[in-house]
């Protein structure tokens, strides 16, 4: 432990398993994709995107360490982005549902 | 001096201060507003986060361009998804997990006080990160000679096994797909040019000896835009080239 | 009696000392004087406007350049002014003070904030020189992205510098507040000032970014041709709108959550009390900054937007309403029975309590989606957001400016010219903009030059009260200034208000305390009057 009180040191080992987790997850989503799942191929691309995203975040970013405060900010962030995603598909999903001609 | 609450930023008494004061010098590194180094540390990291977040939402435009579109004309996005080429898109994938991987082990080197480590593993982070650069130009290039760059020269063309190269026709929507690859791998790109510049600066600071233990600051901030800008490609790789890979495989 | 300065403002000298300055407060300073000049920049647009608008004619200005008056007065005082207003002049300067600290959390990046700025305005008079632009402030596509001739690319250039300025001073204001504050201030002793600041922070660091890339998609659509908005190729103008409202509505809370931050500071002050519900006005900030994410649906009404996503987004409308409205209530109800003295802050935030009410409910009428297809693109539109833009957030800015102008500058004002001016104000303001509320419901279309003849009174009117507002604020401008060079010398605290602020000198020192402030008591604590010692 640093004298300055930081976090705990990772292990180089942790660090290198992540990394084999992060490849093998990236040949997995060539893999899946080179398949014709219908439906199912768009999830699991993005399944495993978030899984590998959130093990560089949580583990090489360190936010497991990090403050509570810290943590919030990260999910807000990811908040916000699904309400701008949400509330603007909002409108282009929902296109013909109250049967107003061309609205 | 009664009912000092103690703040949740971890503020200290006054008079534990004090005395903590006089006890030995403030760290050469502590700029005079902070009244620790963990503080500082602390106010860094939730500084870059705060940063990042803004990044999020900058390139969210980007990806709600994408989803609506996508929404729009699927046929378009699976046949124009078509044209990018796996290999060298994946390829990029691998190097920038890669350079991840060299990041985060700069910074545990500098968090173990390993001069000789943070300098090796920032040399190969930019070494990485420049070879993404590399395949980007060459990916790019295959466009133009494609024709697949939308404006005026729009004229997509397909590369056949044997060499030659046909005429494709792509449905109403390709431009949008093609004008997003750019623009997203474009600014995607420039964030790593920033990054590989950063990483410049910090082998100097690296060279020169100035993270200890005790501070490490800027390389663990930066380190942290770094990891940032690779969860970006971490989506883009999918969402970008691997729609239409069932295609014709 | 003199006085030994050693303030923030006297050293260290010099003009490089100033520009390459860490001091917050001289920051502050700093903004102040750049913030003014765009702000006399985007009056005289509007006075082109007004002067117009005198005739049923379009006689003075061609059709094109009236297109470029009104879209360089929308860009200038919305990104030049309004949004940096606040926050870069109060908020930089109070912000450390009001948390008992030193400076911000990041000294160097506060100044690099009001640089880019400064760049990104420069860029502004460039692409002014050039002619400006006539896309409106709104750029919508595709006439922004494909067929406007003038600059629109280096003006999206210049705005997104400043919305990066913007989103530099939020963060620096987010990790102070959670990080910086003194010994003993716990969150619910701060002064709302900082909650609403707080809030903008958040604003700021969320939307900003969707602008700038929105606006970087059509500059690079313009200048590179890959092109997303163009409607020959699939490309769909109203996913622009999407993306520029996502931050632009957000962006009116920027503009008006410091003023209702100031209002709050000035009431407790004024009427020597405590803000009524505390709680409640702290947590309305976060709602409003939270809940105005929601709602930028209902710029889009006319669009087609589906109506599903209208009644959406139009419900929650109305939800934002509420949080504006309880602040409102516990103002009023802090002024009940309060020891209210009439110095000329106080004329400013009862002015802005009517006018903000005022323009506040007009937007329900806006909000609601039926009225709104008649409304839209109306001069209701444009007096609804006057209404909270000038009677709210300009006027809550210019009492917060004589309120705190003793302690930024270490004078008094002359107040009975201070009086006067408020007066000028607020009968100009209402002059102005309260017949377009009835020249929208006329029917008369923004952003037109020309109008039928039987709405020319109102017009004259309106032009008439602009001319009242100028010499106002002209007014306001001249006697603040003097007061820098011949105003008597204020006192540590000449209202006798409570806050950290008004426990160090007028001005302060450049580290702000001279002994590291320890908070005990809660905010607002004003004791009945009669068991008081009075200050200053």
């Amino acid at each position: 432990m640093s004298s300055s009180g930081h976090a705990p040191i990772t292990p180089v080992g942790t660090y290198i398993m992540v990394f084999v987790a992060l490849l093998i997850g990236t040949g997995l989503t060539v893999f899946a994709a080179s398949r014709d799942f219908g439906a199912l191929n768009t999830p699991i691309a993005l399944g495993i995107a978030v899984t590998k995203a959130s093990l560089v975040c949580l583990i090489f970013m360190g936010v497991r360490y990090n403050t509570p405060l810290t943590k919030v900010v990260v999910v807000s962030g990811l908040l916000w982005l699904l309400i701008l995603f949400g509330l603007g598909l909002n409108d282009y999903l929902t296109r013909s549902w109250m049967g107003v001609p061309g609205r | 001096m009664a009912d000092v609450r103690q703040t949740r930023a971890g503020a200290v008494s006054p008079v534990a201060h004090a005395s903590a004061h006089a006890e030995h010098a403030h760290h050469p590194r502590q700029q005079h507003h902070f009244y620790s180094m963990e503080q500082q540390l602390e106010a860094s990291i939730l500084g870059m986060w705060i940063f990042l977040v803004t990044e999020i939402m900058f390139f969210g435009g980007l990806f709600m361009a994408y989803l609506v579109y996508r929404h729009m004309y699927p046929l378009a996005w699976t046949e124009s998804s078509h044209e990018l080429n796996v290999i060298l898109g994946g390829t990029n994938t691998a190097v920038l997990i890669c350079s991840s991987l060299t990041m985060v082990l700069a910074v545990r080197s500098a968090q173990i006080g390993s001069r000789k480590g943070q300098i090796v593993n920032l040399i190969l982070t930019i070494m990485l990160g420049s070879t993404f650069l590399v395949i980007k130009y060459f990916e790019y290039k295959a466009k133009f000679e494609h024709g697949l760059v939308p404006g005026p020269h729009f004229d997509p063309h397909e590369l056949l096994p044997n060499g030659s190269l046909v005429p494709l026709a792509l449905p109403q929507g390709s431009q949008i797909f093609f004008s997003l690859y750019f623009i997203m791998t474009g600014i995607h790109a420039l964030h790593m040019v920033v990054g590989i510049g950063l990483m410049l600066v910090m082998l100097v600071f690296a060279w020169q000896g100035r993270f200890t233990p005790d501070y490490y600051n800027p390389i663990e901030v930066s380190g942290l835009y770094w990891h940032f800008v690779d969860i970006v490609w971490i989506f883009l790789f999918p969402l970008l080239y691997l729609l239409g890979y069932h295609f014709g495989v | 009696m003199t006085q030994e300065r050693h303030s923030y403002l006297d050293e260290p000298y010099g003009l490089k000392a100033w520009l390459l300055t860490r001091d917050h407060k001289r920051i502050a300073m700093l903004y102040l004087v750049s913030i003014t000049f765009f702000f006399m920049l985007g009056g005289l647009f509007a006075a082109g406007i007004r002067l117009e608008l005198l005739t049923p004619k379009g006689d003075i200005w061609t059709a094109d350049t009236y297109n470029k008056l009104f879209s360089m007065h929308g860009v200038i005082m919305v990104f030049f002014f309004l949004v940096p207003s606040i926050p870069a002049t109060l908020g930089n300067f109070l912000m450390p003070i009001m948390c008992g600290a030193k400076d911000l959390a990041f000294p160097r990046i506060n100044l690099l904030s009001w640089y880019l700025y400064v760049i990104g305005g420069i860029i502004a008079l460039v692409v002014l020189a050039m002619g400006g632009i006539d896309t409106g402030w709104t750029f919508y596509t595709p006439y922004s992205s494909l067929s406007s001739n003038t600059n629109v690319t280096l003006a999206i250039v210049g705005v997104f510098v400043a919305g990066f300025s913007s989103i530099l001073t939020g963060f620096n204001f987010i990790v102070t507040v959670h990080r910086m504050r003194a010994p003993g201030l716990t969150w619910f002793r701060l002064p709302l000032f900082v909650w609403a600041q707080y809030a903008t922070s958040l604003v700021m660091i969320l939307g900003t970014p969707v602008v700038a890339i929105t606006l970087t998609l059509v500059a690079v659509e313009r200048s590179l041709h890959l092109g997303i908005f163009d409607p020959k190729l699939g490309g769909d103008p109203v996913l622009f709108q999407h993306l520029f409202w996502f931050y632009s509505h957000p962006a009116v809370y920027i503009m008006i959550l410091p003023g209702m931050g100031v209002v709050s500071e000035l009431v407790a002050a004024m009427a020597r009390k405590a803000i009524f519900g505390y709680g409640f006005v702290a947590a309305s900030s976060l709602a409003i900054a939270i809940l105005g994410f929601l709602v930028w649906g209902h710029h889009l009404f006319v669009s087609s937007q589906s109506v599903y996503a209208g009644m959406v987004f139009s419900i929650i409308t109305m939800l934002v309403a509420v949080p504006s409205a309880v602040k409102t209530f516990n103002w009023a109800a802090t002024l009940y029975k309060g020891s209210i003295s009439w110095e000329s802050p106080t004329f400013y935030i009862v002015g802005f309590m009517g006018l903000f009410l005022i323009g506040g409910l007009t937007g329900l009428f806006l909000a609601t989606m039926g009225l709104d297809i008649a409304l839209h693109d109306t001069y209701f539109v444009v007096a609804h957001f006057h209404y909270i833009m000038v009677g709210g957030a300009i006027m809550a800015f210019l009492g917060g400016l004589h309120f705190w102008w003793p302690k930024m500058t270490g004078r008094m004002y002359n107040e009975a010219l201070a009086k006067t001016s408020a007066v000028l104000v607020f009968v100009g303001f209402n002059f102005t903009f309260f017949p377009q509320f009835i020249l929208g419901y006329l029917g008369m279309p923004r952003r037109y030059y020309s109008y039928p003849d039987e709405l020319q009174v109102w017009n004259v009117l309106s032009s008439a009260g602009a001319s009242v507002l100028g010499l106002g604020y002209t007014l306001t401008f001249c006697y603040l200034v003097y007061s820098l060079f011949k105003g008597e010398l204020a006192p540590a605290n000449p209202w006798g208000a409570k806050g950290l602020e008004w426990t160090t000198s007028s001005p302060p020192p450049t580290f702000n305390f001279d002994t590291d402030p320890i908070v005990t008591e809660p905010a607002y604590d004003y004791k009945p009057h009669g068991t008081e010692v009075t200050v200053g």
